[in-house]
């Protein structure tokens, strides 16, 4: 750690927990193999749940017959669409999607029918012997397909398969446009990618006919949103149902909604009253998708002559997939995001959400802003160079001046956007190196930023965004109750690193238990990077009401004030006095007297006044803090297969304050490399709504060998409102990884690729248009 | 399908279990010994997250019939530790944070494991060599390499510990 960075004030002696490098609480259940991830939970007496899924990808349900396969012996329970007459989604205005298709399939893989059976053999030979009869319908992969004249609808009520669009406009578009000495404009057509976390979906869920109650264990971000979901579908009493969330794989978003198999999976165990277990198959866990979409942007940028921005138009329309989803929230994302990072005095945004044959999209890392930051950060590059100006001149001319609210309502508190530029110059020795490497070796630039947290939650409850309770018994152990989902990520070993912070105590004193609706309080979940900030603060205000109750209880028995008393953690002190001093153990001993066990909880709210401005859609976008990152990419183009090698990656990263470091290097890291897997690699692609290839060999994610050693430099700007001053540290980067690519590729090449990803096969057809453009550009000049 | 005896030492311990011919060794380790700290990340022989050692190589036991292990010496993540003292190469996956969600985990240590084993001394090329049939979803890898050097340099001093 750099020596430089803000010191946390604490009396001397005090134990430090916020700001060290810490390895996580359950790190070494996972080392030891001993963690239980969903599809290794004691599966003993259960039934093995399948999923029969739509060989179709567009299609009008005319018969479904199970009743063969009910008959076959072993076959305990069947259910169809004809058990759940209620729809779901994350978002309450979207909900268009049954855990079962009735009516109609809308994506090849989309779940019909499900069996649990006494094996693996049984469920199998039971799926063989349904059969579906259809009608089928067209076919669209593409938005532009869907959205045609003339096109099948999807959802009937959805004219031109259109889920949404939004149009916004902010500033003087057309003055600024004009006040503009250069407009220039881009197109760009990012593919799908999709999350592969590295556990294929499962689950576990028991039935008690008896008396009526449901426990579910399932791979998931949100068990608070699966809770409520599975109780709209099943129709039961939500006081009626235990939601665990086991370990699980990574989620990177893909599991940031209830996902079709949770539900399938209750419902097999209600109708065959018991226990049933459903693993599904990479291939399965591919269909059920909810990555990043598709996504065409067309970019446009005014700028003057000494590379300030006056105006932004951006058009985006995304391939969403069969159903709702997020899908509302992503469009409303790419439009939010082109604000707070840089000073742009107008911008218009017109998005477009459409629905397509396909597996639904969802919220992936970086979700909404990364094919937009993509298309913006390389048209800037192109001005720049075509201006003269150094591309990182030309980012220092249009800072933001914070604290500021943009001009979409969204408020900048803590900005170290202009440090995390200057140390990625420095790292990657651009001055010298930009434009002079030789042919085929190039450096590139781009920056991005993400929220934390995003300012109003999915369901609006009036309750607050974060709550975490705190347990103090005769032990002295303190035990953090959360509902925030670690899922890798740290996130329990954030919450007892602040807890154990503030009352000076070592990780010995205290556990994390979380995500058992039984035990653990609310929590909205893992996304949008809202943990560290929102559970964050919450820990914290938890520990100081429990720091306080201990205070008053040194300050009891030493018989002073409490303003008096110090606290060293395991010593309280009664500061003036030398040598007066009750050890932590005696002041939770005098504590616990006439109260017995102390309860205590924190709370964290989002403030109005940064929930965001009035307009329609103002609701996605604001945050009480950005992230911002700057990151440089050197790349070595091979000229005869077309393959960009990754050589190097610098990146500086506004976290506000790393309260682990070591985890906000492996947060960096991790969202740094799964962006370079969608710039040179990553693409789901469909053949008439078949996706091809869902496998780990054909959707290549980078190996150990593809990847390059990736620097990090933590920027600390110690925001105002986060805890300790943190915000959020891993998504923030991810976007800058696409546009600095392409920038280093054209550095190395001279030549743009606009489309992602940076294939072999796109590098060379790029290489042989532009050999063709040349020699005809010099025919005809001769 | 005839079940015969399957006798195969797993984690020092010699065992005979009535197993169906085409049981995967991975379901083997799984299902009949009930240890699951080895993972299935993909639909066969793609990910590595199964790596277990067979004689001391790595081996996917996802695409390996239990059968085929007749007679040989199986280990699984389950063996490194003793007790819960963990081993040196566990120790540094967790100090480093070679591990995130943990999913990969036990494949990518066996797999690291059965390099050491040979070359107690690894390059960073040479790490990422033995280490290119396993995918991790989560690091990036940067630390997964700084882990199996740290535990390098652990075996090399000594220390388990
Ligand atoms: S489970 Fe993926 S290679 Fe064996
Ligand atoms: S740590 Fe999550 S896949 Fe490697």
């Amino acid at each position: 750690m750099s020596a430089d960075r803000p010191a946390i004030a604490r009396p001397a002696g005090k134990n430090a927990l916020i700001g060290e490098r810490t390895p996580l609480i359950d790190g070494a259940e996972k080392v030891s193999g001993v963690a239980k991830y969903p599809a290794d939970l004691d599966a003993t007496g259960a039934l093995v749940g399948r999923i029969y899924r739509s060989p179709y990808g567009h299609a009008e349900i005319i018969n479904l017959d199970v009743e063969a396969a009910r008959k076959i012996p072993g076959v305990v329970a069947i259910v169809t669409g004809d058990d759940c007459d209620v729809t779901y989604g994350i978002l309450p205005v979207a909900q268009n999607e049954y855990p079962l298709a009735r009516g109609k399939v809308r994506y090849r893989g989309e779940p019909v029918a499900a069996v649990a059976a006494i094996d693996e053999a049984t469920a199998e030979a039971a799926l063989r012997a349904i059969v579906m009869e259809v009608n089928e319908l067209p076919i669209y992969d593409r938005s532009e397909d869907s959205r045609a004249p003339g096109a099948a609808l999807l959802h009937d009520d959805k004219p031109d398969n259109l889920e949404r669009s939004v149009h916004t406009e902010f500033g003087d578009v057309a003055t600024e446009f004009a006040n503009a000495d250069i407009v220039r404009e881009a197109v760009h057509d990012c593919a799908e990618v999709t999350q592969m976390h590295m556990d294929p979906h499962a689950g576990i869920a028991e039935y008690d006919v008896e008396r009526h109650r449901l426990l579910l264990q399932s791979a998931t971000q949100v068990p608070y949103y699966v809770h409520l979901m599975v109780a709209q579908c099943m129709k039961m009493d939500k006081s009626s149902i235990r939601v665990i969330k086991p370990f699980i794989g990574g989620g990177f978003g893909a599991r940031t909604e209830t996902l079709n198999y949770e539900l399938v999976l209750c419902l097999l165990a209600r109708a065959a009253k018991g226990k049933v277990r459903i693993k599904l198959s990479r291939e399965e866990t591919f269909f059920t998708h909810r990555g990043r979409p598709r996504t065409k942007i067309n970019m446009k940028i005014g700028m003057k002559k000494d590379g300030r921005f006056t105006a932004c138009e951006c058009t985006v329309e995304q391939s969403g997939g069969g159903y709702g989803g997020y899908g509302i929230v992503t469009i409303l994302y790419a439009g939010a995001l082109l604000n707070a990072i840089y000073d742009i005095p107008a911008v218009k945004y017109d998005g477009y959400r459409v629905y397509t044959n396909t597996p639904p999209c969802g919220a992936m890392r970086g979700h909404g802003t990364v094919d937009v930051r993509h298309a913006f950060e390389t048209l800037l590059d192109k001005m720049a160079e075509e201006l003269g100006i150094d591309a990182l001149e030309l980012r220092r001319r249009n800072f933001l001046q914070t604290p500021t609210t943009t001009i979409n309502g969204i408020k900048v508190t803590s900005y170290g956007f202009p440090d995390c530029i200057d140390w990625a110059e420095e790292a990657s020795g651009w001055k010298k190196r930009h434009g002079q490497l030789p042919y085929g070796k190039g450096l590139g630039i781009a920056c991005s930023h993400y929220v934390s947290g995003a300012a109003k939650p999915v369901h609006w409850t009036g309750e607050p965004h974060a709550t975490v309770n705190l347990k103090l018994d005769y032990d002295a152990g303190v035990t953090v109750l959360t509902g925030a989902a670690d899922i890798g990520q740290g996130s329990s070993t954030i919450l007892a690193q602040v807890v154990g912070e503030v009352l000076g105590l070592g990780l010995n004193r205290i556990t994390v238990i979380a995500n058992d609706s039984r035990i653990t309080p609310k929590d909205n979940g893992s996304y949008s990077s809202r943990v560290t900030f929102m559970v964050g603060n919450a820990a914290l205000e938890a520990a100081q009401n429990l720091q306080k109750l201990l205070i008053e209880a040194a300050a009891r028995k030493m018989e002073a004030k409490p303003e008096d008393i110090e606290c060293l953690g395991e010593i309280y002190r009664v500061a003036a006095k030398q040598g007066v001093e009750m050890s932590y153990e005696d002041v939770v001993r005098e504590a616990l007297v006439d109260t017995g066990t102390i309860t205590v909880k924190g709370n964290f709210t989002v403030p109005r006044e940064y929930q965001g401005g009035k307009f329609h859609g103002a609701a996605v976008g604001p945050s009480m803090a950005y992230s911002y990152a700057a990151l440089a990419v050197e790349v070595d183009v091979d000229e005869i297969t077309g393959r960009v090698n990754i050589e190097n990656i610098w990146v500086a990263h506004d976290c506000g304050y790393a309260l682990n470091p070591l985890a906000v290097e492996g947060q960096i890291q991790g969202a740094v490399w799964m962006g370079l897997g969608q710039a040179v690699s990553e693409e789901n692609r469909y053949f008439k709504g078949l996706l091809v290839g869902p496998n780990v060999l054909d959707y290549r994610v980078p190996t150990i060998k593809d990847s390059p050693h990736i620097e990090v430099k933590i920027v600390e700007s110690n925001d105002p409102n986060g805890p300790f001053g943190a915000k959020e540290a891993s998504e923030g980067a991810l976007a800058a990884v696409l546009p600095a690519v392409a920038n280093a590729v054209y550095d190395a090449i001279g030549i743009r690729v606009d489309d992602m990803p940076l294939t072999p096969e796109r590098i060379v057809d790029a290489m042989v248009k532009h050999e063709r453009d040349t020699k005809a550009q010099r025919q005809a000049a001769q | 399908m005839e079940k015969s005896i399957l006798r195969l030492t797993l984690n020092g311990r010699e065992r005979a279990d009535a197993v169906d011919g085409n049981v995967l060794l991975i379901d083997y380790i799984r299902e009949i010994a009930g240890l699951t700290g080895t993972k299935m990340g993909c639909d066969g022989g793609e990910c590595g997250a199964c790596t277990v050692l067979v004689d001391g190589e790595p081996r996917l036991a996802c695409i390996s019939l239990a059968a085929s292990a007749e007679g040989h010496d199986v280990e699984t993540i389950e063996s490194l530790a003793e007790g819960t003292r963990l081993s040196a190469l566990q120790k540094s996956f967790h100090q480093k944070l070679g591990s995130q969600c943990g999913f990969c985990t036990p494949g990518m240590i066996m797999a690291s494991e059965g390099l050491l084993r040979k070359n107690p001394d690894p390059s960073v090329e040479e790490i990422r060599t033995g280490l290119s049939g396993n995918i991790c979803r989560c690091t990036g890898y940067v630390k997964i390499i700084e882990s199996v050097q740290d535990a390098a340099e652990r075996k090399a001093e000594g220390d388990a510990a």
